[in-house]
């Protein structure tokens, strides 16, 4: 398709107009119990026709691609702004739509189309077959998540940005049951192992070593003790502190919130326009990155839906709040220095600010000094359960599998291990930050925001991390 | 729409081989979505999009898949069979499925709802003048959604809708909420303007000075929308049968264990509203009303042709996921206006936020208060109160600790749009509990 001739076709009076094709082909499979249970895939393509005049954007996404369908949804947009233009909530000029030439391609070993459907179906099935270690595993599950997706943005300002990725995802899990207990496993959280990557990820040795893990886990779980409830140290692992990040800092960074954008859905934000500079949000150990440039993480970009390019950029320093995730549209309307994180989920939403790469950057301890340091406390990894409020203060949130930490040493296994806390002073109760060798990536395809709703894919990336005093607590 | 659905669907099914079993899916909306933050304008915009689903089955082997329509017919044929070769090029690679459905269903339905809708470009002038200078934030969607189902054992579906609703949260200079939903099919301007004064109204309650309550088990009011809220968490490993017997329900219990809720707690899936249609993916038709929870009983689940199968029950033609598609609660005797003399002292929660199992497997569910939330002393509104974080089992709220449900059910519209405009809602009253834990 050439966009740049439908583009110069459209006979519209608009201060700014550009174009958004998108086309999405989502893979998945899923095999339970060694048979399968889903065997789809999700081809999505359209454009998002989008206008600026007298102050006011507006939008017309269609899946109709040829030139009257283009031009008709330009006439509407034009139409819907013009209408809208006096009730604006901030009159924008075209500066907030920034020049963008350039191209992205995601990374990746081996292509998509190098594994067969019966093959990826296969490995699936072996998968199940390795989570099974006892009859005490009733369930087991095996998934793999594959999404191509190519996007090009054009606009009347000269822009003229391709992206291309391919990301996969995977997950395996198991139900062990004995008695009247029953407990999960799966590989980190579920699909917590996301990726710009290619089918590299399903090395047949490494998903069945992994596989086997998981199954056992669960089974160690059906024995172990409940996890005790005091106030007490916490030891969070990466795929854990993925979520960490995710909620209580990434959602309350996001500068459309803090405008309100988001009040009557995701939320308001403890943080306000006047902290930028002054809130010490957490330890001084806390260095928060929006880096869209993490090799294979799962949100990396060149360009966000708005066509701002994409840089690293710290957003806490030190425990210093010093900047937001608001891409043109969000700075324009705070004067707050943002990001480039104006997203859209697909072409039929218009961008909003999202979160993308955000990572909690390294320190200096290593895993073993981290649990020394620790008298009494608990270890948990893999989240599987997610609450927060809608200002982002008050949350809750439990793990698939803990370990008591006694007098510097990791002890029993404990089940349903949960924490609850309050966002900046959980943060600033940051005691050691784990180095490089405790570093690792996660990412999601599933976070929700926006009205009207959008899923979109993030990452996140933590080394091993304690904190003190936290109320820490066990299962029903 | 229906005439392109009709067309592909004739065509496709005419050009199937001996021995393809075929399911499609038409998926659609014409919809205009205007989002407001301090009563203005933030985005304003049309979606236009169709979508077709291809269930595909041969030798024992099944697989699906989905395409974008343009609205063109010839356009439109020409993915559909590709699609369709793509689909056969695969179904041969993978391994037989013990559990697949042939879809089977002859039978036909056709409901077509007509509303009076705004013009999309009229919305903003209708709409904002009557906000007034209150701090309204909310989203405006309307529009027509369409859904189809059609196999190639002749089984015929159509369903489309006209709809429109203002989701709105009204906000205090100090930041208290009050929460509203205004929907329907014929717009009223004059109802609109007395439905957003009541909100405003009631938004003056909240200027009260508020008041922290601690942690700790209180007397509860959770209003219905409140009470939807924990309703819908029934669909996630809840009703389902699959999930029941794949040890991911909170039901289990009930099922294995003999436990119960109140014998005052019970709920349906209930399409007689007419909200969501009943015919599921399958082109099958499920019953009007099925029992789910009878008196505190788990008494039936949703099972699906698929579970059925694999578990060699009776099918009630849940969907693919067994979730509620038209969940209905049953009322009780508490009038309305007895409601804050029976709570006496503790907390009314109009609403609740960001809910999720604290532990799945033993019922308990973890969340927030929020929007109008009170301390109630001696049956009167003190003062609102801050929000709160809860963690409570259902089988305490909802068993021994149900004191009473109130004898009004609400209509609590799924404004959802993560995959296009939900057409479903949550019908249940509210519920007085003896005691609920507050936790943060």
């Amino acid at each position: 398709m050439d966009l740049q001739a439908i583009l110069s076709g459209i006979d519209v009076r608009a201060d700014w107009i550009g174009l958004r094709y998108v086309k999405e082909n989502t893979g998945f499979r899923l095999v339970r119990d060694g048979k399968p249970e889903a065997n789809t895939r999700e081809s999505k393509q359209g454009i998002m026709v989008e206008v600026l005049v007298q102050g006011q954007f507006a939008y017309y996404g269609t899946s109709r691609l040829d030139m009257p369908g283009i031009q008709a949804a330009a006439e509407r947009a034009v139409k819907l702004a013009t209408a809208a233009a006096k009730f604006s909530l901030h009159s924008f000029g075209v500066d907030a739509r920034p020049v963008a030439k350039g191209s992205y391609h995601s990374p990746f070993q081996t292509a998509a189309d190098a594994f067969s459907p019966g093959e990826l179906s296969d490995l699936l099935i072996k998968a199940t077959a390795e989570l099974k270690i006892s009859d005490k595993v009733v369930t087991t599950n095996a998934m793999a998540r594959t999404v191509e997706t190519e996007s090009h943005f054009v606009a009347s300002n000269g822009s003229d940005v391709d992206q291309k990725y391919l990301m996969v995802s995977a997950d395996y899990s198991a139900i062990a049951h004995e008695g009247t207990v029953t407990q999960k496993r799966t590989d980190g959280g579920l699909l917590a192992k996301s990726y710009q990557a290619g089918m590299e990820v399903f090395n047949e040795a490494d998903v069945l070593a992994r596989c086997r893990k998981i199954g056992a886990e669960a089974v160690e779980l059906l024995s172990a003790e409940e996890c005790p409830t005091g106030t007490m140290d916490l030891v969070l692992a990466p795929d854990q502190m993925m979520l960490q990040i995710h909620e209580s800092v990434g959602h309350a960074l996001e500068i459309d919130r803090i405008l309100g954008d988001e009040r009557n859905y995701a939320g308001w934000s403890f943080v306000r326009l006047e902290d930028f500079g002054k809130l010490q949000y957490g330890s001084p150990l806390m260095n928060i990155t929006f880096d869209p440039y993490v090799e294979n993480q799962f949100a990396s970009y060149a360009y966000d839906d708005g066509g701002l390019k994409a840089e690293k950029e710290f957003l806490i320093k030190d425990g210093l709040l010093i900047r937001g995730l608001g891409g043109m549209e969000s700075q324009m309307r705070s004067g707050i220095n943002g990001v480039a994180n104006f997203r859209a989920s697909s072409w039929n939403r218009a961008p909003i600010d999202r979160m993308a790469n955000l990572n909690l950057e390294p320190g200096t301890s290593s895993h073993d000094e981290i649990i020394a340091a620790v008298d009494k406390g608990v270890f948990m990894t893999s989240n599987r359960s997610w609450s927060i409020d809608d200002y982002r203060n008050k949350f809750q949130f439990g793990c698939e599998y803990g370990k008591l930490i006694e007098n510097g040493k990791l002890t029993k296994t404990v089940k349903n291990p949960n924490y609850r806390a309050i966002s900046n002073p959980f943060w600033r109760s940051l005691k050691m930050l784990g180095n490089k060798d405790t570093f690792e990536v996660y990412g999601t395809p599933f976070c929700g925001k926006g009205e009207p709703n959008q899923i979109i894919r993030v990452g996140h990336a933590s080394p091993l991390c304690l904190f003190e005093g936290v109320e820490i607590f066990g299962g029903a | 729409m229906e005439k392109l659905f009709k067309e592909i669907n004739q065509t496709i099914m005419a050009e199937l081989r001996d021995g393809e079993c075929l399911g499609l899916g038409f998926g659609g909306e014409q919809s205009t979505f205007t989002r407001i933050n301090a009563a203005k304008v933030r985005q304003i915009g049309n979606v236009d999009e169709a979508d077709l689903g291809f269930n595909l089955i041969l030798n024992g082997r099944r697989t699906t898949g989905s395409i974008s329509l343009s609205g063109d017919l010839k356009e439109d044929l020409s993915r559909a069979r590709g699609e369709l070769e793509r689909l056969r090029a695969e179904v041969v690679q993978l391994p037989e499925d013990p559990y697949l459905v042939l879809p089977e269903s002859k039978e036909t339905s056709r409901s077509e709802k007509q509303g009076k809708l705004p013009d999309a470009e009229a919305i903003p002038g209708i709409l904002l003048p009557a906000m007034g200078d209150v701090d309204l934030t909310g989203i405006w969607a309307s529009g027509r959604v369409f859904q189809g189902s059609a196999n190639s054992a002749g089984g015929y579906h159509w369903f489309a809708s006209d709809s429109f609703s203002l989701d709105y949260s009204l906000i205090t200079p100090s930041e208290k909420m009050v929460k509203a939903t205004y929907a329907g099919t014929e717009w009223d301007q004059a109802a609109y303007e007395a439905f957003l004064g009541d909100s405003i109204t009631k938004l003056e309650l909240m200027s009260l000075p508020p008041k922290k309550i601690e942690p700790g088990a209180y007397r509860t009011f959770i209003a219905s929308a409140g009470v939807s809220d924990i309703l819908s968490m029934f669909s996630w490993g809840g009703v389902s049968e699959a999930s029941i017997r794949q040890s991911e329900s909170c039901l289990g219990k009930m099922r294995n264990e003999n436990v119960k809720l109140s014998h005052l707690f019970t709920l349906s899936e209930d399409f007689s509203s007419g909200f969501a249609p009943r015919f599921n993916g399958n082109g099958e038709v499920a019953p009007e009303k099925t029992l789910l929870i009878t008196r505190g009983e788990l008494t039936h689940t949703l099972v699906s042709s698929r579970t059925a199968k694999e578990y060699g029950v009776e099918s009630n033609f849940a969907a693919e996921g067994e979730s509620m598609r038209a969940p209905s609660m049953t009322p009780g005797s508490l009038k309305e206006e007895d409601i804050l003399a029976t709570l006496g002292t503790g907390v009314y929660l109009s609403n609740l936020h960001y809910l999720n199992w604290s532990d799945m497997i033993g019922g308990r569910i973890t969340g927030m208060t929020r929007y109008a939330c009170f301390w109630v002393e001696d049956g009167k509104i003190v003062a609102p109160i801050e929000n709160m974080r809860f963690d409570d089992s259902i089988y305490s709220f909802l068993g021994d600790n149900l004191e009473a449900i109130t004898e009004k059910q609400h209509i609590n519209p799924d404004v959802g749009t993560y995959d296009g405009r939900e057409l479903s809602a949550v019908v249940c009253p509210g519920i007085l509990l003896k005691s609920f834990s507050l936790t943060l």
